[in-house]
């Protein structure tokens, strides 16, 4: 498969061009993912609370989240006296930078991945690090104790579930051999039972192993979604913005282009770890059933079909998460920290043990 | 269970002629203990303590303005009223007796005066705050008597007094409009 | 060498929305502590008090549907009840009958929206439209009688003021099989459901003692294990002749006395007022509605207590009347206003969650707080 990268340098004939516009294409897949996201949330939740959403903005309501961006667009611009105008108005950059540098490392199909180092799932789990930087700046600088509530329980949230999921990659590092997401797909082609959730790919472990290791990889594979779940701050853990408590915790002073911004970058961070889940253990861009570029002859279709796979899978796991947020109640800080640190701490521990010893047997 | 006139008996055999003023039953439904306001308290007490009787629960407390003094009009023609009495009613209830009782005190209007009940029944507590703001009967040995329902710099003026009026400007917005 | 930490003073104004209407709480916080909690309440007070001595008798009924708004049949048979016992008006037996169930279709919905209220706080955001949607039917009901959703003016001194139509009973049948399997989906989807499990039991534990000093009524004091229900221990109107239960909380999930009692008293008494109205359905007597509503209300001097079982605690009507047209003093004692004083006490040592999980599982309504 050809290379995104050098299809475009060839065809502009200027390697920064085509680096540029490689930088940019996630972007554009972000921003079209906000828009359909948005929309489906607020479907999803309307249909799991027996009513219908929104309806009246084009057909079916398909056209609402734009109405509401060029709301957002042209509404004033507040800035609370008190408040430290640089910090406030650099945290939600941040905060949307550090959720947009994981796109970098995440491969998209088969032929475009964004860069192709070999780092990629230690540079994912180091970037995320800059969205604390990030809330915790806007927390402070609101000059305004609700934010400062949220803030400060956020950073405790995001810093304390880093760990699981810390282990788990070294988990899946140590079965793969690499760290890079890109080598990962590869790694899972040719059929779903290649696929790391059902003890990955037969010739990188013998058959009776690869049976050993499918609970440890289901056991793995939910640790990871939770811990995911409570760095996007997601309900049940989605204390920082508890609605019914600190009014919306961190993001309560913003206002206008600001606050899209971290709506933007709360649903990108979505996508980005549903795509790392989905590439870790469900086999990324490969399709589950062949590809219908190789039955039909034309090899130049099979990269768009890999990224219709992984989009899928992708936007799947968004569901899942949406579907768990309309479910499940609130869960309380101190219950929170119990949960990480006393369960999801010690059984992914457990389970790093478990594979090591399978992996050296 | 007990009939409210063996109440009074035990009462006034307890607690003598000074204290326990009078058996009111000439009135239809309600009868009626009434009682010196500033021994209210040794009577409450009693009531939730001994054996025979066992009040303990406080139902309600409402000040009452009885309008019993004389009534004049003053130079801007609204009413006032001197002289008469603010009364506190009390209705007490047993949950394990299952009877009910009620006691009357009754102050001057000029100076209402009356001992706090707040540490027998807490349910008092915020009763009492309310007599205060409405009527201005002020509850002795109270731990935080301020106004509950009212601004607290509503001043002087409470009202559901019968001789109240609205004033002419509050904080510098006109009150009638 | 320790550090000097100091407290915070968070005010939760009077628009928030977790406070159940416009209550400033002002709680002072070390770290996420509560050390003290204290209520301001006042923010809407419309002087009904004050009104009243100015009204006929008749004419109060509709100011007194806007205290507890939520519960509008209950304040009107709580003063309607209180005014008879004092002119001494006798009513027929099927003005008893509908008093009873309106009350008891009543006592349904304000449950639902207080179980749907208490889940939206601690962010389960879905069962407050289940339970809504269900809430829709009894609204229904009451606006084929009287054709008023929130706000009824229904119950009259001497009667009530319009009779039921033919579709009321099969309605209120169909009504009934549709809501029992309700019950059942909420308690899968939140009662028993873990996280709120963990969030509701062992907060905010009122002993049985302190609830009776503090004069705490309703489902928040038989969540303290005491079995007090006026409607069983001080009967009035026709309840005796019903067969009901009175739910007690037991500490099933966590302590005798924590909000998770409290909340499940409010689900188990859904399923007794469901009982009493099956009982009352089939047997409410022919006759006139208005037989007995005086034209001119015709009160002797005295003064009168009554007092009902509103589904949020006691309610307490205090008539003083100096035999005129209107009353000399009309007294209210609201069941939330004394529930509300018990949160400071409650509330000591916890987090300030769980202030929000106390609040919820108390049930307050400042309508009825503030008058």
């Amino acid at each position: 498969m050809t290379n995104l990268y050098d299809s475009l340098t060839e065809i502009l004939g200027s390697q920064i061009l085509a680096y540029v516009i490689g930088a940019a294409l996630p972007l554009i897949f972000v921003l079209l993912f906000v828009v359909v996201a948005v929309y489906l949330e607020r479907k999803v939740s309307g249909h799991m609370q027996d009513r219908l959403g929104p309806m009246r903005v084009g057909w079916h309501g398909v056209l609402q989240t734009i109405a509401d961006l060029v709301k957002l667009l042209q509404k004033e611009d507040i800035i609370a006296d008190g408040a430290d105008k640089k910090l406030f108005n650099l945290a939600p950059a941040l905060v949307f930078i550090g959720s947009y540098a994981a796109y970098a490392a995440i491969p998209f199909s088969g032929a475009f991945v964004g860069t192709g180092t070999d780092l990629g799932l230690f540079y994912i789990a180091a970037v995320s690090g800059l969205v604390v930087a990030g809330l915790l700046l806007a927390g402070w600088a609101s000059d305004n104790k609700y934010s400062l509530y949220g803030a400060l329980r956020t950073a405790a949230q995001i810093v304390s579930y880093e760990i699981p999921t810390a282990i788990i990659i070294i988990v899946m590092a140590m079965l793969a051999g690499t760290l890079s997401l890109h080598e990962f797909s590869e790694m899972q082609t040719s059929s779903f039972w290649n696929w790391w959730i059902l003890g990955g790919p037969v010739a990188a472990t013998s058959g009776i192993g690869k049976v050993i290791l499918i609970p440890f990889m289901v056991a793995a594979f939910i640790i990871m979604y939770i811990s995911t779940l409570a760095e996007v701050n997601r309900t049940p853990f989605d204390l920082p913005e508890a609605e019914s408590e600190l009014i919306s915790g961190y993001h309560t002073e913003y206002s206008g282009m600001k606050f899209a911004f971290f709506f933007l970058a709360e649903y990108a961070n979505m996508f980005a770890v549903s795509a790392i889940i989905a590439t870790v253990f469900f086999g990324g861009y490969q399709s589950p059933i062949g590809y219908l570029g190789n039955s039909l002859g034309i090899p130049g279709l099979i990269p768009f079909e890999q990224f219709f796979w992984f989009a899928s899978k992708g936007i799947f796991f968004v569901f899942v998460q949406m579907w768990l947020r309309w479910t499940l109640p609130r869960v309380r800080i101190d219950q929170l920290m119990v949960l990480c640190w006393k369960y999801l701490i010690p059984y992914a521990v457990t389970i790093l043990i478990f594979v090591g010893l399978i992996t050296i047997l | 269970m007990k009939t409210p006139s063996e109440i009074f008996e035990i009462l006034k055999n307890e607690f003598g002629e000074e204290v326990i003023l009078g058996y009111h039953d000439e009135l239809p439904v309600d009868l009626y203990i009434e009682v010196h306001p500033l021994s209210i308290h040794k009577v409450a007490k009693f009531l939730r303590d001994n054996e025979e009787l066992k009040f303990d629960v406080l139902m309600l407390l409402s000040g009452v303005d009885d309008a019993n003094g004389k009534k004049s009009k003053d130079e801007n023609g609204y009413d006032v009223i001197e002289g008469g009495t603010l009364s506190v009613y009390y209705h007490l209830d047993s949950m394990q007796l299952k009877h009910k009782v009620v006691l009357r005190v009754a102050t001057p209007r000029e100076n209402p005066e009356v001992e706090s009940v707040e540490k027998i029944w807490r349910a008092a507590d915020w009763h009492e705050r309310e007599a205060y703001d409405m009527f201005g009967i002020k509850f002795l040995n109270h731990h935080d008597l301020r106004r509950i329902l009212m601004p607290d710099d509503w001043g002087e003026r409470y009202p559901l007094r019968k001789d109240y009026h609205d004033p002419e400007y509050y904080n510098g917005m006109k009150v009638p409009y | 060498m320790g550090l000097k930490t100091e407290e915070i003073v968070l005010n939760m104004g009077p628009q928030h929305p977790s406070t159940h209407g416009v209550l400033r709480l002002i709680v002072e916080l070390d770290g996420e502590l509560v050390v003290d909690v204290k209520p301001i309440i006042g923010y809407l007070h419309r002087c009904f008090e004050k009104h009243c001595e100015f009204l006929t008798y008749p004419q109060i009924v509709p100011y007194t549907d806007r205290m507890d708004y939520l519960a509008s049949m209950y304040n009107n048979f709580g003063y309607v009840l209180a005014v008879e016992k004092l002119a001494g008006i006798q009513v027929p037996e099927r003005v008893e009958y509908i008093r009873v169930i309106m009350g008891e279709l009543q006592r349904i919905a304000s449950h639902l929206i207080a179980l749907g209220t208490y889940g939206l706080d601690i962010g389960a955001f879905t069962p407050f439209l289940y339970l809504f949607r269900d809430r829709e039917k009894i609204l229904d009901l009451f606006e084929m009688t009287c054709g008023a959703r929130l706000l009824y003016n229904y119950m009259w001194v001497g009667g009530v003021s319009h009779d039921i139509p033919d579709e009321f009973v099969p309605a209120t049948k169909k009504f009934i099989k549709e809501f029992r399997p309700t019950i059942k989906e909420l308690n899968e989807l939140l009662t028993y459901n873990k996280i709120f499990v963990e969030r509701t039991a062992n907060v905010g534990i009122l002993p049985a003692e302190t609830a009776i000093n503090y004069g705490v009524t309703g489902p928040s004091l038989r969540g303290s294990g005491v079995k007090w229900d006026v409607r069983k221990d001080d009967p009035y109107s026709i309840y005796d002749r019903f067969d009901f239960d009175i739910p007690v909380g037991e500490g099933k999930m966590g302590t005798v006395g924590d909000s998770w009692d409290r909340y499940y008293v409010r689900v188990l008494e859904i399923e007794q007022s469901l009982r009493i109205i099956e009982q009352a359905i089939d047997k409410i007597p022919p006759g006139d509605v208005h037989e007995a509503v005086p034209k001119r209300v015709k009160v002797p001097k005295g003064s009168v207590y009554a007092r009902v079982e509103n589904p949020k605690g006691e309610l307490g009507y205090f008539i003083i009347s100096e035999g005129k047209n209107n009353p000399a003093r009309v007294k209210v004692r609201p069941p939330s206003f004394v529930n509300l004083s018990v949160l400071g006490e409650l509330s000591r040592g916890h987090l300030v969650a769980d202030l929000i999980a106390i609040l919820g599982s108390l049930d307050i309504v400042l309508g009825e707080i503030d008058r």
